[in-house]
C-alpha cells in the first residue's frame, strides 16, 4: 500500500503535526496526511482537486470552503454499517485509516455517464419538478421518476443498523457562548471572570475561529499566543466549559439550546462503551452567539470548476493546513477582506496570476504589492473559468470599460464580502435586517437572553469583534448576578473594510449560486418570469437553499439576483425564515439510547421472571409485557393453549396476573362523595367491605374508564383502572380533585406498581386459596360472599387483600399482595395448586372468558359508545351530578337507534369469525349506507365450541335472534350470523356467587 | 420551554402535561344544558396571553394555572389550582 506523495505540502508551518502521519483511502486510492487535517485540507495536500459530481448536473466539483458551511466536498464517510452520506469532507477530522468515497457518481467519479445530465440541462430547470409532475401519471412513474432518483440524489445510506451509541445529556449554565474566535474567547473570558458558569462550544476541533487562519495582533501580540494565553486562563476559571467539536445548532423556548457533540467522529470507531454522538440540551441564563461570518461567493460562469474556492478558505488551506490548493492563483474579490489571501499566499511562496478586484479603489499598498510581486491588479470581474474536472487552467476577465483579459491559474480565490452567521439568532422566526455600510444582513434583535457580537453581528474587524466579544460576556454575566471584575478587554486593530456590492457577473454558461442543488443564476431569473417573486416561493420552485447546506452560501446571493430582477431592493426582498438545525443532526443522535428494546421503558409485572421460566408467550400491553398464553409441550398452536386454559379456569381453577390495571388509593373523609362525582353509579353508599363495578364517563357523555372500586375502610376506597388507562385515569381523578372539586377532602395515591394483583377463578378456587389463606380466615359465602372486599392474613402472617369479583363467570377472587411477595405468591399457588391442577392463565385466555361473559373491555371502550350502548344505562344515577350527566342526556346520545352490543354467533357453527366485519341487515347491499354497526371482539369458545362475539349494532338489544350478515371486504369475506344475548356463559351468574 | 412548578421550581416541559384552557368553569349542578356544553367544547383560541392547565405529571402531580403567550411560549405566571396546595409533599 503506496501512499501519493502529499505534492501540495508545504515544507513547513500549519497547524498540522507532522510528526503523527496518517493515511487515508479516498475513492480507494491511499493518501498520506498528518494529525490536524481535515480529510478536504489532505485531499488538497495531495493535489486531489475533484472530490464530487453536482446533485442534477453530476458536474464535477472540488472543495469551495474550509467549514461546515461547505455546499460541495460531500462524500460519503466509511465503509459497511458506519457508512455516512453527505459528510463534509471539511469538516470531517483525518485520522489514520479513514475511508471515503465519492457519492452521485456512476461508475466513477473522473467518468460519470450522468454528466449526460447536463446535456439535457434545459428540462432540469427552475420549477422542473412541479413541472414534470403535470405529466400523464404513468409517464412520470414508469420512466421518469425511476431515473430521476438513479440520476439525481446524495449519498447512500448504510442500509443496515447503525452499530454506534448515541446519548443524550443536559448541562446548566449562566452563559452560553457559539464559537471560539476572537469574540467568542473574549466573551468567555468576560464572564467567566466575573464568576459566571460559562459554557462554550465551537464546532471545529481546533479553538481559535478565524484566528487560526488569519492570525493578527492582540495585546501586542501574535494572535496565536493570545488565543493559548487566553485557553490556559480559562482552564483556571472554575466555572468554564469548553467544548470543542460540538454545534449548537438550535434555540428553543425558556434558554434551552440543542448542541451536538461529536465525541468519536474523529476516531475510525468509538473505544469500547463510549459514544459516536453526544445530543446536548443546554440551558442557559444568556447566550452569545458569536458564530463568525461566512464569505459569500460571487456568481459567475464556470463558478463551480473544481480550483474555484472561497478566498477565505484558500488561506486557510494554506496557513493553517499547509496545503496548497492551487501553485498560481487568481483572486476574484469586491472587497479588502480578500486581499488577505493574496498575502498567505504570498507568505508562503505561492504565485499570485493575477487580482481581479471589482473596486475602482484598491490601495496604494495592495497596488505597491502587486508591483512587488510581479502580479497584475485588474479592475473587473471574472467572467468565465477554462478548466474542468482537472481543476481552473484559465480565467477570462471582462476589465471595467468594456475589454476582455485571459489569465492563466489553476486556482481561482473568490470573495464578495461577508455574511453574518445569522442563524441562532433568528430561529425564533426573527428576520435579520439589512445594513448597508457593510451590504449584509444582520440580526434584528434575537430570541430572549441572546446577543449576537463580533463578525455574527456585523462587526468584521478584530478589534471589534473583541471588544464587542467582552461587553457581550461581561453584560451576560452580570444579568445572573455574577459581579467580579471581567479584567481588562483585549485589544487590536481593525482591518480596513472597503467592499463594492457585486452578486453575478452577466456572461455565457452556467454560473451556480447554490452549489449543492445545481441552482443557477437564470433558474432564479427564470423563477422570477414565471412569477414567483416572492423569496419564500423561489425557494420551493427552485430549491435554493433547501440542500443539507441549507444555503449558507447561496441564500443571500440567490435574493440579491431575486431583487435584482424583480427591481426591488434586497430588504425589500427580504430573507426566508432561518429554521434550525444549523447543521444537520443525525436522527439517531436525537433518539439516542431509546431504539430497538430501549425505545420506551418496559414494565414487567411481579410474576414475569415466573411466566418467563414457564415458557410463556409474551404480549406487549402499553409498556407492560403480559404473559398471553402459557405453551405446553405437544400444543401445536396458541389456539390449543389457550383452550386447555380456558377449559383448565372452567372446570377447576387457573390464576392470572392482573397487576397491570390501574390501582388509586382514596383517602379522605369526602372520599364517598368524591367518587360519586367521578362515577356514573353511587360509591358512597358502599359498605365497607364490599367492591362495586364502576363506569367513569367523559365530561361530553362517553364512557371513559370502568373498573371495580373497593370500599376498604370508612375514609378509605381502592379504585382500579383498566391497564390502558391508568395513567390518564390518575390524572383526570386529579383534575376532578385539585381543579373541579378543591371543596373535597380527599387524596389520591397512585399504588399501581404497590401491589401484585391476581385473579384466581374456577370452582375450586375456594380449595386453593384455603391452602394459601391462614385458616383462621372464612372465605365461605356467608362471611366473604360476591362483591365482598377485604384484608386477610396469609399463612405465614403476610397481609394481603381479596377481592370477590370475577371478570370470567367463575367463582373468583382477586388476591393482592405487596409487590414485592408477587413472585413468592405466584410459585405458591403452584405448589399449593398443584392438587388441583391449579392451571396458569395469559390475556388470551383471560379474553376468551370474557367475551363469553359479555363483559365489555377497549373494544367496546372505544371513545364514542355510551353507558347505554354498553348495557350499563340503568347503572346511570339520576340522583347526583357527576362528571358528564348532563352531555349524557343529549337526545343523539340517547337515540333509540344507536349502536349497542350485542353477542353474535355465527349460523355455521363451524365458521370463524374476526372482529372488524361489517354487520348489514339480511337482503341489503353491503356499504357503508348499509352498514349498522361491526364486529368488536371474537374469540372461540372453547365452553361453546364455536366462535363468538360482540358487537355493536344500530337496536341490536331489540333484535336478539335476527340472522343479519357479516361484511368483512379487508378480507373477503361474507357469512351470517346471528344476534344473540351477550352473556354467553352463565347468563344468571349462579357460578360466580356460589 | 421550562415552567417554573410552584411546588417543585424550574422544571423542563416534558415534565409537564397540557390540558388546554383554563378559563371555563364547570357548571354547578342543575345547569342548564347550553352552559354545559358551551363548558365541554366551546373554548377561545387566542393569539396571546392565554390561561391554561398543565399537569405536572412527571414531579408533583399539582395541575397549574399557567398563562402563556401562545405566539412566543412566555410564561407570564403560574398558579396551583385552588386544590393543588393538598399534593404538597411536608407541606
Ligand atoms: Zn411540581
Amino acid at each position: 500500500m503506496v501512499s501519493h506523495a502529499q505534492t501540495h505540502r508545504l515544507e513547513s508551518g500549519g497547524l498540522i503535526d507532522r510528526s503523527a502521519p496518517l493515511n487515508f483511502r479516498f475513492d480507494g486510492k491511499t493518501f498520506a496526511g498528518f494529525q490536524g487535517d481535515t480529510l478536504a485540507s489532505a485531499l488538497i495536500a495531495n493535489g486531489v482537486k475533484l472530490v464530487g459530481r453536482s446533485f442534477k448536473y453530476h458536474r464535477p466539483r472540488g472543495i469551495l470552503t474550509s467549514g461546515s458551511e461547505e455546499p460541495n466536498a460531500l462524500v460519503e464517510l466509511r465503509t459497511g454499517a458506519r457508512r455516512e452520506p453527505n459528510t463534509k469532507a471539511t469538516t470531517a477530522e483525518l485520522y489514520d485509516g479513514l475511508e471515503a468515497a465519492s457519492q452521485n457518481c456512476w461508475p466513477s467519479l473522473r467518468h460519470d455517464l450522468m454528466a449526460v445530465n447536463q446535456l439535457f440541462s434545459p428540462i432540469f430547470v427552475a420549477g422542473f419538478y412541479y413541472k414534470t409532475f403535470m405529466w400523464p401519471a404513468k409517464f412520470w412513474e414508469a420512466i421518469y421518476e425511476p431515473a430521476i432518483r438513479r440520476a439525481a440524489g446524495l449519498g447512500r445510506a448504510a442500509g443496515v443498523a447503525d452499530p454506534d451509541h448515541y446519548d443524550k445529556a443536559w448541562a446548566h449554565c449562566d452563559v452560553l457562548i457559539a464559537g471560539s474566535g476572537p469574540a467568542g474567547l473574549a466573551a468567555a473570558l468576560a464572564a467567566g471572570r466575573s464568576g459566571a458558569r460559562v459554557i462554550l462550544c465551537e464546532e471545529d476541533f481546533a479553538l481559535g475561529g478565524r484566528l487560526l487562519a488569519d492570525g493578527g495582533m492582540i495585546d501586542g501580540m501574535p494572535a496565536a499566543e493570545w488565543t493559548s494565553r487566553t485557553l490556559a486562563e480559562l482552564a483556571t476559571l472554575p466555572d468554564v466549559r469548553i467544548m470543542n467539536r460540538t454545534t449548537l445548532f438550535g434555540v428553543y423556548d425558556g434558554g434551552t439550546y440543542g448542541a451536538i457533540e461529536r465525541v468519536n467522529d474523529h476516531l475510525p470507531s468509538p473505544p469500547e462503551h463510549q459514544v459516536r454522538q453526544r445530543l446536548w440540551r443546554i440551558v442557559a441564563k444568556r447566550c452569545v452567539v458569536a458564530a463568525g461570518a461566512i464569505e459569500r461567493p460571487i456568481v459567475f460562469a464556470g463558478n463551480d470548476t473544481p480550483g474555484v474556492m472561497m478566498a477565505s478558505a484558500m488561506r486557510t488551506y494554506v496557513a493553517r493546513y499547509a496545503a496548497t490548493p492551487a501553485k498560481r492563483i487568481a483572486l476574484f474579490t469586491n472587497n479588502e477582506d480578500g486581499w488577505r489571501t493574496v498575502e498567505t499566499a504570498l507568505g508562503a511562496g505561492l504565485q499570485i496570476a493575477a487580482v481581479v478586484d471589482a473596486r475602482l479603489d484598491v490601495s496604494a499598498a495592495h497596488r505597491a504589492l502587486a508591483a512587488k510581486a510581479g502580479f497584475p491588479v485588474l479592475n473587473g470581474s471574472v467572467a468565465g473559468v477554462e478548466g474542468g474536472k482537472d481543476g481552473v487552467r484559465k480565467i477570462s476577465i471582462s476589465l471595467t470599460g468594456g475589454a476582455r483579459a485571459e489569465v492563466e491559474a489553476d486556482g481561482l480565490a473568490v470573495s464578495g464580502g461577508w455574511n453574518p452567521a445569522v442563524g441562532l439568532t433568528s430561529y425564533h422566526r426573527g428576520r435579520p435586517k439589512w445594513q448597508d455600510d457593510i451590504s449584509a444582513f444582520v440580526p434584528d434583535g434575537a430570541p430572549p437572553g441572546m446577543v449576537a457580537a463580533g463578525a455574527a453581528n456585523g462587526a468584521f474587524g478584530l478589534g471589534a469583534c473583541l471588544s464587542q466579544g467582552f461587553a457581550a460576556g461581561a453584560a451576560a454575566a452580570q444579568s445572573p448576578g455574577h459581579n467580579g471584575s471581567a479584567g481588562t478587554p483585549p485589544v487590536a486593530d481593525d482591518e480596513t473594510f472597503s467592499l463594492t456590492r457585486l452578486w453575478h457577473v452577466a456572461g455565457k454558461g452556467k454560473a451556480f449560486v447554490d452549489y449543492q442543488h445545481d441552482v443557477t443564476a437564470s433558474d432564479i431569473e427564470l423563477a422570477q418570469r414565471e412569477g414567483f417573486e416572492s423569496v419564500e416561493h423561489l425557494k420551493r420552485y427552485t430549491t435554493l437553499g433547501m440542500a443539507t447546506d441549507q444555503g449558507k452560501t447561496s441564500n443571500v446571493a440567490g435574493l440579491a439576483i431575486l431583487a435584482a430582477v424583480s427591481g426591488k431592493s434586497i430588504p425589500e426582498t427580504g430573507t426566508t425564515i432561518y429554521r434550525p438545525p444549523y447543521v444537520p443532526v443525525a436522527i439517531g443522535a436525537f433518539a439516542g439510547h431509546h431504539r430497538d428494546e430501549d425505545f420506551h421503558a418496559t414494565r414487567l409485572t411481579p410474576s414475569h421472571h415466573w411466566a418467563a421460566e414457564q415458557g410463556a408467550v409474551f404480549v406487549d400491553t402499553g409498556l407492560w409485557k403480559r404473559a398471553q398464553w402459557y405453551p405446553r409441550a405437544g400444543e401445536k398452536d396458541w389456539l390449543e393453549s389457550v383452550t386447555r386454559e380456558v377449559k383448565a379456569v372452567r372446570s377447576g381453577v387457573g390464576f392470572c396476573d392482573v397487576s397491570t390495571l390501574g390501582k388509586i388509593d382514596v383517602h379522605g373523609p369526602d372520599a364517598g362523595a368524591f367518587l360519586d362525582r367521578v362515577y356514573i353509579n353511587t360509591f358512597s353508599n358502599l359498605a365497607v367491605g364490599k367492591a362495586r363495578y364502576g363506569l367513569m364517563l367523559r365530561e361530553d357523555g362517553m364512557v371513559y374508564d370502568d373498573g371495580t372500586t373497593s370500599r376498604l375502610a370508612e375514609d378509605h376506597y381502592f379504585l382500579t383502572t383498566t391497564t390502558a388507562k391508568a395513567g390518564p385515569v390518575m390524572q383526570h381523578l386529579e383534575f376532578c380533585r385539585q381543579v373541579l372539586f378543591p371543596q373535597l377532602d380527599v387524596q389520591l395515591t397512585s399504588v399501581s406498581d404497590q401491589w401484585a394483583q391476581f385473579s384466581i377463578a374456577g370452582p375450586k378456587t375456594r380449595d386453593l386459596l384455603r391452602e394459601i389463606v391462614d385458616p383462621a380466615e372464612d372465605l365461605l359465602n356467608e362471611a366473604f360472599p360476591f362483591m365482598g372486599a377485604r384484608e386477610v392474613a396469609l399463612r405465614g402472617g403476610i397481609k394481603a387483600r381479596l377481592f370477590r369479583i370475577s371478570f370470567s363467570g367463575e367463582m373468583a377472587f382477586e388476591i393482592s399482595v405487596p409487590a414485592r411477595y408477587g413472585d413468592a405468591l405466584v410459585r405458591n399457588l403452584m405448589l399449593a395448586g398443584k392438587q388441583f391442577g391449579v392451571t396458569p392463565y395469559g390475556t388470551e385466555a383471560l379474553g376468551v372468558m370474557r367475551i363469553e361473559k359479555g363483559h365489555v373491555a377497549g373494544p367496546e371502550l372505544n371513545g364514542t359508545t355510551t353507558a347505554a350502548d354498553l348495557g350499563h344505562g340503568k347503572m346511570m344515577s339520576t340522583k347526583k351530578d357527576f362528571i358528564g350527566c348532563v352531555m349524557a342526556g343529549r337526545e343523539a346520545l340517547a337515540a333509540a337507534d344507536r349502536q349497542v352490543v350485542v353477542g353474535i354467533k355465527p349460523t355455521d357453527k363451524k365458521r370463524r369469525l374476526r372482529s372488524g366485519a361489517h354487520v348489514i341487515p339480511k337482503g341489503e347491499i353491503p356499504g357503508s349506507a348499509s352498514s349498522q354497526g361491526y364486529v368488536t371482539s371474537v374469540c372461540f369458545s372453547p365452553t361453546l365450541d364455536q366462535w363468538i362475539g360482540l358487537a355493536l349494532v344500530e337496536r341490536g338489544r331489540e333484535r336478539i335472534g335476527e340472522i343479519v350478515h357479516a361484511h368483512d371486504p379487508l378480507r373477503g369475506e361474507d357469512y351470517d350470523v346471528e344476534l344473540c344475548n351477550p352473556v354467553f356463559y352463565d347468563p344468571d351468574g349462579g357460578r360466580q356467587r356460589g | 420551554m421550562r415552567i417554573v412548578c410552584p411546588f417543585c421550581g424550574e422544571r423542563e416541559l416534558g415534565e409537564f402535561s397540557y390540558l388546554g384552557d383554563a378559563k371555563p368553569v364547570r357548571p354547578a349542578a342543575g345547569a342548564p344544558e347550553d352552559d354545559v356544553f358551551d363548558y365541554v367544547y366551546l373554548r377561545d383560541n387566542i393569539a396571546g396571553a392565554m390561561s391554561e392547565h398543565w399537569y405536572h405529571a412527571g414531579g408533583c402531580r399539582a395541575w397549574l394555572k399557567i398563562t402563556r403567550n401562545t405566539l412566543t411560549h412566555e410564561i407570564s405566571s403560574v398558579e396551583p389550582a385552588a386544590g393543588a396546595g393538598a399534593a404538597e409533599v411536608g407541606a
